[in-house]
């Protein structure tokens, strides 16, 4: 499946990922040769294969609903770039 | 003192010969002194080692020590480590302090165990050789002209030059397997559920796991067993009872039936590490081993289905570095596409956004079927190829990697770095254990024998590794500092 | 041309949990912003979710509620995209495999007939938080406290043909939850939110027409307002010629009108996978049979019930069953009272009426159901009549008394049965009212029926209300004729 220069920005986009046309154009043939080598997939026969997700044939455990955090605001928002009034900041959301 | 085992130094520390202060100041002063040319830590945490260390000493002196107590380790910087950066090797993470610990880090410190500090990893563990590092690239030991492998170069390189005694690494596809043996030292990857990832960064999270890196298996076995066991916070980890990994150690390898997989021996595997895989396996026949050949078939399809799967999942693991709530944020942005693209854009390096874009692209619609399911799919006949040859075998042996450490900035181009994984990557697809043991040299660069076990084989893994070790040893190696034959 | 009106909803149901669906934080209303966000909530780096068994079972048990399948299997999937209020940029969802399988609803017409909406699934996801637009500096300010808190969503085939219908399914989707426990229904805090599909259709054609979404309609009435107008709005654009737009468009409750979300024509691309931080969820049958045995009576059931056993019309049983408060409420004062038809008229005159003035809830009545019961009992056995009923129901619900009894002890307020006594008030009115009795004596005897009124009247005052009026109409009769 060829990769096009679109494909690259839509996926960019999608992932909110800021490149240069520069970048673009060399992740453009990084990622064509990448899909190149994911498309020897194709060759594999896998009818009546399930998808594999996890290694381990486990299922979920389930937690007890219990309320085991305490408020620790403080501590959690020395490392955000932006607060005030002990909400994280960002530029004005438009709906 | 830097030449010892973690064993070892066990062992002097309850003998009295030193104490754990005495150690840990002289490993702080070959950090500084060396990690200027290798580079293998991120940050160094003196103080608070030394801190831990005098609690150490002082619990021993109250009768309270356990095997552990005292000794001095290092955590790869994916593990979140409270009120300590935790960059994991990005600018993304540069600034930030994690507000908690991993839950392997809580294990190790209640194990009586202290950190020296974060070391140094490719971004977000995405590498094989350490170069995609926001803090530069890492040196070989041996050869500071060669990588130490990736992403755990930090790891792998600050243990082989003696800075530390052991350390912890992360392996996705890889990770502490490849740079163990660019780095002559032993690394375990564990089962897949068997280590807890509460509080260790995301890159894929169906593969990763962490492990220990030590100069031996037995050592590896003593940090197996502190860190390994049900952990309530992640829903992955497997609730399953962890054994005394040191008791098995002794046990004799006549009849261990091993299987050397066709696949791992073909072409692009460099003939000296080959002979030097070779003269191991014979080792092991002089053990009272048998070796039989064996088939993965679908060992060829591993390198495409993980670089599906990976940076599918890892595209995911990462939106929530975003610039709000933790991390990097780009200079007054104009709008909310305008913060997302540039914190993320400025953030992130060139291999982390190549693997987001590949990923984002393969899970959109019209080719996740294609790409992603079909890699799944794939996924589970390569644990079939496992779960076959296991069924013959007791364990699987080969090279760690085709090649021995490759030469700084050697590797340009992306894809043909991801080939240098064909003999790690399936294991994580598999979700099985596999461990590297130094084994020779090839061009004066440690050659990695890869022995893989079924899954939650880590017991018979560090058995079958341990013994080597006691018949050869290539684990003893110690690379000549620059600064100390100066 | 004759239009059909289809549509189809998407609810979504926060449920009752004390902790989040993946986290050990609080899911309690109103606490100062980003304290009840633990670091899980925070998508923080290196943080896991593990799924809460409570919020499995809530949803297991509103699948049984409406004769769902419920799948051995489930799976939750991520939904990626953008989003301030979405810490992890991506909502642990469930795509493919949901929770719930089909079941139906079934919601009561104004003709009293009744319909079957069919459920397509419901599954389990995690909610956002929230984003609030005071000036910031020109900034917009995010609390997580509501990121994790657990949603059940709702999506219902497009069985719906008008805007009453609509609104009768969310009612019933409100009952049954409500009933469960496994909400609280509030939709004014949110805890009920509600997405609407609509498109018209030539009446007879059988392709759906193209439809609108009608994003967060949050109450009852303005999902009945907000359709009218929508469907108002495409029936008018279609018979000019002109085409509906496939698009999201939100409810203006002000100026009663949707209007377009004017958001970048882009397609959006969620790229759901399943999550592999967590792994299939698997309900055995003994299970899900536990849960079923454990399901209370709902609406359905009850209704029927109080048709048949206690003999309540349609209507009456309609509106008692409605919700569960007003069920339990009804049913205990006609356990105290022993009186289905009496209960059912104080619980829907007096007591509603009482509350509707002060706008209150049936759960927050100052008059508990075994008072009113009790009031309800001695109505029923004579102690007092209905005027001073009345006055005792004021009474308690003003805290005057603990009990019925005890403030018809303390008002005096026990009904005058007593012959010799009323005949005592009688002779006394009688006495005070020569004029009105000459009136009377020189009536015509047709006429006298009417003019007894007004010595009814002086004896219940006289006896402060307590005089038994079907007595004191009967004594008054004879003395009154023996004067003539």
């Amino acid at each position: 499946m060829a990769l096009e220069h679109a494909d690259v920005l839509r996926a960019a986009h999608l992932a909110r990922l800021g490149l240069d046309e520069g970048e673009a154009d060399r992740y453009l043939d990084d990622l064509g040769r990448i899909l190149e080598m994911a498309d020897q997939l194709q060759s594999i026969d896998t009818d009546g294969v399930a998808p594999l997700a996890h290694p381990l044939d486990a299922t979920q455990r389930l937690r007890a609903d219990e309320v085991t955090e305490t408020d620790q605001r403080e501590t959690f928002q020395r490392c955000a770039p932006a607060v005030e009034n002990g909400l994280y900041l960002v530029p004005r959301v438009v709906e | 003192m830097h030449d010892q085992t973690l064993t070892g130094l066990a062992a002097a520390l309850a003998a009295g010969e030193f104490s754990s202060r005495e150690l840990t100041e002289h490993l702080l002063a070959r950090i500084e002194r060396h990690d200027g040319a290798l580079n293998s830590f991120i940050t160094v945490t003196g103080e608070q080692a030394l801190a831990a260390a005098d609690a150490a000493d002082a619990a021993r002196a109250r009768g309270e020590a356990g095997p552990l107590t005292g000794l001095p380790l290092a955590l790869k910087d994916i593990f979140c480590t409270r009120g300590v950066k935790t960059s994991c090797g990005s600018r993304m993470l540069d600034n930030f302090d994690a507000p908690y610990d991993a839950s392997v880090v809580e294990k190790l410190a209640a194990a009586g165990t202290l950190s020296l500090g974060k070391t140094n990893m490719d971004e977000f563990a995405m590498g094989s050789s350490n170069e995609n590092s926001f803090y530069g690239a890492v040196k070989n030991p041996w050869d500071l002209g060669a990588v130490p492998g990736g992403s755990s170069g930090g790891s792998a390189a600050a243990v082989a030059a003696g800075l530390v005694p052991a350390a912890l690494g992360t392996d996705t596809g890889g990770s502490i397997r490849q740079p163990a043996a660019f780095c002559g030292i032993t690394g375990l990857k564990p089962t897949y559920g068997r280590v807890s990832r509460y509080g260790m960064i995301a890159y894929a999270s169906s593969l990763d796991q962490a492990g220990p890196m030590a100069r031996t298996a037995e050592d590896c076995a003593h940090l197996l067993g502190a860190i390994a066991g049900h952990d309530l916070r992640d829903s992955t980890s497997v609730a399953r009872g962890v054994p005394d990994y040191t008791e098995g150690l002794e046990a004799p390898l006549s009849g261990l039936k091993i299987g050397l997989p066709r696949e791992y021996f073909g072409d692009g595997l460099s003939a000296e590490v080959e002979r030097a895989v070779r003269e191991a396996i014979r080792v092991y026949e002089s053990l009272g081993a048998t070796v039989r050949e064996v088939s993965l078939p679908h060992t060829h399809y591993a390198i495409p289905a993980y670089y599906v799967i990976a940076p599918a999942e890892a595209s995911s693991n990462l939106s929530r570095f975003d610039g709000v709530r933790f991390g990097h944020r780009c200079e007054n942005p104009t709008d909310l596409i305008d913060l997302y693209k540039r914190s993320r854009g400025e953030g992130f390096g060139e291999e982390v956004k190549r693997r987001i874009l590949i990923g984002t692209h393969t899970l959109s619609e019209g080719f996740f079927d294609a790409y992603y399911k079909q890699a799944q799919k794939v996924r589970r006949l390569i644990r079939q190829d496992f779960l076959d040859a296991f069924e013959e075998v007791d364990v699987l042996m080969g090279p760690a990697s085709p090649t021995p450490a490759f030469d700084l900035g050697a590797n340009k181009d992306p894809v043909s770095m991801y080939l240098q994984d064909i003999y790690t990557i399936a294991v994580n697809l598999a979700g099985i254990p596999g461990i590297s043991v130094p084994a020779g040299f090839a061009g004066g660069r440690p050659v990695g024998l890869q022995i893989l076990g079924t899954h939650f084989a880590e017991a018979q893994l560090l058995n079958v590794a341990h013994q080597f070790q006691q018949a050869t040893d290539w684990h003893l190696r110690r690379p000549d500092l620059a600064e100390e034959t100066a | 041309m004759q239009w059909e009106t289809v549509i189809g909803l998407e609810v979504h149901v926060q449920l009752a949990t004390r902790s989040k669906i993946f986290s050990g934080a609080s899911t309690a209303f109103g606490a100062e912003p980003n304290t009840q966000a633990c670091a899980v909530d925070l998508g923080l780096p290196g943080v896991l979710p593990v799924l809460n068994e409570q919020a499995v079972a809530m949803a297991v048990q509103f699948g049984l509620g409406i004769h769902a399948e419920i799948p051995e299997l489930s799976v939750f999937d991520r939904k990626n995209y953008f989003y301030p209020d979405l810490p992890k940029g991506y909502q642990t969802s469930q795509m493919y495999e949901p929770i719930v399988g089909p079941g139906e609803v079934e919601i009561l017409l104004d003709d009293g007939e009744s319909k079957r909406i069919r459920v397509h699934h419901a599954h389990l996801e995690e909610d956002a938080g929230k984003s609030l637009h005071e000036d910031f500096h020109g900034m917009t300010g995010i609390d997580l406290n509501r990121a994790g808190t657990p949603l059940l969503e709702i999506v219902s085939e497009p069985d719906m043909r008008s805007a009453k219908e609509a609104a009768a399914y969310l009612k019933a989707i409100h009952s049954i939850v409500t009933y469960l426990g496994i909400s609280d229904g509030n939709m004014a805090e949110g805890s009920m939110r509600c997405d609407v599909n609509v498109s018209v259709r030539p009446k007879g054609q059988d392709a759906f027409g193209t439809r609108a979404e009608i994003k967060n309609v949050n109450s009852f009435r303005f999902v009945e307002r907000a359709i009218e107008f929508e469907v108002e709005r495409q029936i008018e654009l279609l018979e000019d010629g002109g085409t509906v737009v496939q698009e999201t468009r939100l409810y203006d409750p002000e100026a009663d009108e949707t209007r377009s979300m004017r958001t970048k024509e882009e397609a959006n691309d969620y790229r759901y996978f399943p999550c592999p931080d967590l792994l299939p969820v698997v309900l055995d049958q003994a299970y899900v049979d536990h849960l079923r045995g454990q399901l209370p009576e709902l609406p359905a059931a009850k209704r029927e019930r109080f048709q048949s056993e206690l003999g309540l019309s349609a209507y009456d049983a309609g509106v008692l069953s409605a919700s569960r408060a007003m069920a339990e409420y009804f049913e205990r004062v006609h356990a105290v009272c022993g009186d289905a038809k009496q209960a059912a008229n104080w619980v829907q005159g007096e007591l509603s009426g009482a509350l509707n003035r002060e706008g209150l809830a049936i759960v927050d009545s100052p008059v508990s159901a075994d008072q009113l019961g009790g009031l309800v009992a001695r109505v029923k056995d004579d102690t007092i009549n209905g005027k001073a009923a009345k006055q005792v129901f004021q009474a308690l619900w003003h805290g005057e008394g603990d009990s019925a009894d005890a403030i018809i002890e303390a008002k005096g307020l026990k009904q005058v049965t007593d012959t010799g006594a009323i005949e005592a008030m009688i002779d006394q009115v009688i006495a005070d009212s020569p004029a009105q009795v000459a009136q009377y004596r020189d009536a015509e005897p047709d006429k006298r029926g009417k003019m007894i009124g007004y010595f009814v009247g002086q004896v219940m005052k006289a006896s402060r209300g307590t005089a038994n009026p079907q007595q004191v109409n009967a004594l008054l009769k004879e003395k009154l004729d023996a004067l003539c």
